[in-house]
């Protein structure tokens, strides 16, 4: 599904390499699992992917199923089928959530040469996935994560995911600041999303997540490379001694 | 030696260049004062303060700059799904024809020339008032010159509460008409009244309204200049708003190559309210765009509010400007002044030049002013595309979210709807070029 080759990413317009050489590739099926230390490149790697401006890619390659996913424009590799969550979501001032939401469907739809979501179908769909998450239609209506609570903005992000339904979802620390409660709805949400043809990498700082969403594999990324790759058992390994053993063992 | 030839004096040529209309006795007196204030002030120059920012020359100039004719195609009239008095004007001539019938519940309505010929009219006490009190304390000769020389327009006296809108529909059809229009609007104690206005009117635009509302009246005005690229205009609303009266105005402008909008507004009696919103969009790819806001606001007496919302998105050398005042006058206490002046620049190309202003002879008064120039939000824009919005689309809704501020400040909602679908129909064209 997603594969990623000696990927290396400096910043833009500064001289300062973040990520050094990734090699990571997340199989259709499989939920791949990223931890590691504050600052290590987990966030740039998934803006990278996702084609936000100021990184400059120096060497290495990222596909989506074969495709070059670095030569695309951001929205194409959104039709394309990858979606990030973003760490920290976006408020938009003036846009509806709603507005946002059906335009996004509709022009990945068109680009993909689909035919286009009617109000009807598209009001009955965001309904329905907006329950199971727990937003209600007060929320649906206001401008774009505007005014949201944290934990708000993170179930949003899944709504988002689970209208779009991508092929290929990386969620950065979709966790981060949600209460119990809210990160059973989102493990809920991604694991209603798991099937044989999608492909998930969670970024996450805590083994809460993963004890509701079971990754296949687990990474820990330090100084811009993954330098270590186990199963679920390695996220426990964190969460019981934190990175300094493992650092010191690949160091 | 040479000695050097006088350069012909541009106001001279260009009243040389125009004609009194005859008729009644005292149009023609407040024409021929119009005409001897315009001579004092003389037609503005480049070096005047008050066209820093705006080049007058086209304006001024004896002939107006030819301008090619715009085909809206399959586009549906602008506030065609509102119930109104349409009534029409063609390269600013009132056409009969093409207009209902002149009449309303609630209101009074006769062409300017049919109010002059008769010697007691209740329009006799305001052609021209409004805008003489205007040119104080600064000059706007281009108001003097319409009234002076409009050769058209419209007396409309609201009694009681209109029974629907009466919408102006100024249509172009020569590429080189020059109209000169001058609307009396006169809303009395209590009455309500509202005007759409829309249409590039002509090549070259000086329209006048004065408008003067009684107590506890109530006036409301939205206006969409039409998108021919080439037209210009210079437009004047004078306002006096009496006790607990409210005045609304909305201008939304797409395209024109040069557009002059100026506001002057006087609230005159304790508890009224002035609002005045507006939203330009301009593109100078095609052709040269250039937006002037200006506005003045005098607080003249006690407990008035008054707010001024005017949001400009340029591109491709697109210039916009603004130029807003409020003077609030001393004993003029708990005055509520509020402006904001936004522009989002597209581009580097794009400009914008803002001068808020506010003078205040009174102590106990709030006031504030605002003015901000941006780009579009990079942060935002990444998000929209990385939910798979092309570039344009999500520059598009961005630039819609942007505008809304400004119609949101149209009272009524099916015409905020109105221009906000209209809007992005219009973006939606722009976009597929
Ligand atoms: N645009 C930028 N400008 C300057 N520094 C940047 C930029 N983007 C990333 N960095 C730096 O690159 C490093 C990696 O940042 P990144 O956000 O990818 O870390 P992370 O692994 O996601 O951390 P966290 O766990 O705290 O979210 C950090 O040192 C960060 O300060
Ligand atoms: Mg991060």
């Amino acid at each position: 599904m997603l594969t990623i080759k000696n990927l290396h990413v400096k910043l833009e317009d500064e001289d300062k390499q973040i990520l050094k050489g990734v090699d990571l590739t997340v199989e259709a099926g499989k939920v791949h699992a990223i931890m590691g230390p504050n600052g290590s490149g987990k966030s740039t790697l998934s803006y990278v992917l996702s084609g936000r401006d100021g990184y400059e890619v120096t060497d290495g390659t990222a596909t989506l199923e074969g495709e070059d996913l670095l030569g695309m424009e951001p929205e194409e590799r959104a039709s394309a089928g990858l979606f990030l969550a973003f760490q920290y979501p976006v408020e938009i001032p003036g846009v509806g959530n709603m507005t946002f939401l059906r335009t996004a469907m509709n022009a990945q739809r068109k680009a993909r040469g689909e035919e286009e979501v009617s109000a009807g179908d598209f009001l009955k769909l965001v309904r329905e996935k907006a329950k199971a998450l727990k937003i209600d239609a007060e929320m649906l209506k206001r401008p774009v994560n505007v005014g949201f609570s944290g934990g708000e903005k993170k179930r949003n992000e899944i709504l988002q995911m689970a209208m779009l339904e991508p092929k290929m979802c990386i969620l950065d620390e979709t966790d981060s600041g949600l209460d119990v409660d809210a990160m059973k709805l989102v493990a809920d949400g991604v694991n209603a999303l798991r099937d044989a043809g999608r492909g998930f990498l969670v970024i996450t700082h805590y083994q809460r997540l993963l004890d509701h969403i079971r990754p296949d594999v687990v990474h820990i990324m330090a100084d811009g490379r993954i330098v270590k790759t186990g199963g679920p058992e390695l996220a426990l390994e964190v969460e019981q001694n934190g990175y300094a053993d493992i650092l010191a063992e690949v160091a | 030696m040479a000695v050097a030839q006088p350069k012909p004096d541009l106001t001279e040529s260009r009243i040389a260049a125009l004609e009194l209309p005859k008729g009644g006795a005292w149009g023609m007196a407040a024409r021929a004062d119009a005409l001897a204030r315009l001579r004092v002030m003389g037609l503005p120059g480049r070096r005047d303060e008050y066209w820093k920012f705006t080049n007058p020359d086209s304006l001024t100039q004896v002939a107006a700059p030819r301008a090619a004719l715009f085909e809206a195609k399959d586009e549906a009239p602008l506030f065609d799904a509102v119930d109104r008095l349409r009534i029409v004007f063609v390269d600013g001539v009132f056409d009969a024809e093409q207009s209902d019938e002149l009449s309303l519940e609630g209101v009074e309505i006769e062409r300017l020339a049919d109010a002059m010929a008769r010697d007691i009219h209740w329009a006799r006490e305001f052609y021209g008032t409004l805008e003489t009190a205007g040119q104080t304390p600064v000059a706007r000769p281009l108001a003097a010159l319409n009234t002076a020389f409009a050769t058209d327009g419209l007396v409309i006296r609201a009694v009681g509460k209109a029974a629907k809108p009466i919408s102006l529909v100024y249509l172009h059809r020569s590429e080189t008409s020059d109209a000169i229009l001058h609307h009396v609007v006169r809303v009395e104690e209590g009455a309500e009244l509202t005007i759409l206005e829309n249409g590039p009117a002509a090549a070259r635009f000086n329209k006048c309204m004065e408008i003067s509302v009684a107590d506890r009246g109530a006036f409301h005005h939205v206006r969409a200049q039409g998108r021919d690229h080439e037209r210009r205009a210079a437009t004047h609303m004078f306002a006096r708003l009496g006790a607990e009266s409210r005045y609304k105005s909305f201008t939304l402008t797409v395209n024109g190559v040069m557009t002059r909008n100026e506001h002057v507004i006087e609230l005159t009696g304790d508890d009224a309210s002035a609002h005045v919103a507006g939203a330009a969009m301009g593109d100078g790819k095609l052709q040269a765009f250039h937006h002037d806001d200006t506005v003045f606001v005098t607080h003249g007496a006690l407990r008035c509010e008054s707010r001024q919302v005017f949001k400009k998105v340029l591109r491709n050398g697109a210039e916009g400007v603004f130029q807003g005042k409020i003077l609030v006058k001393p004993g003029a206490q708990k005055t509520d002044g509020y402006q904001i002046s936004q522009a989002l620049l597209l581009d580097e190309e794009a400009s914008f030049q803002a001068k808020p202003e506010l003078e205040i002879y009174a102590d106990d008064v709030k006031c504030s002013h605002g003015s901000t120039t941006g780009a579009i939000d990079e942060t935002a824009l990444f998000y929209l595309r990385a939910r798979g919005v092309p570039r344009e689309t999500a520059t598009d809704l961005l630039v819609l979210a942007f505008i809304d501020e400004a119609i949101q400040e149209i009272e009524d909602a099916t015409l905020q709807d109105d221009i906000r679908t209209r809007l992005q129909l219009w973006l939606e064209r722009r976009r597929r070029g």
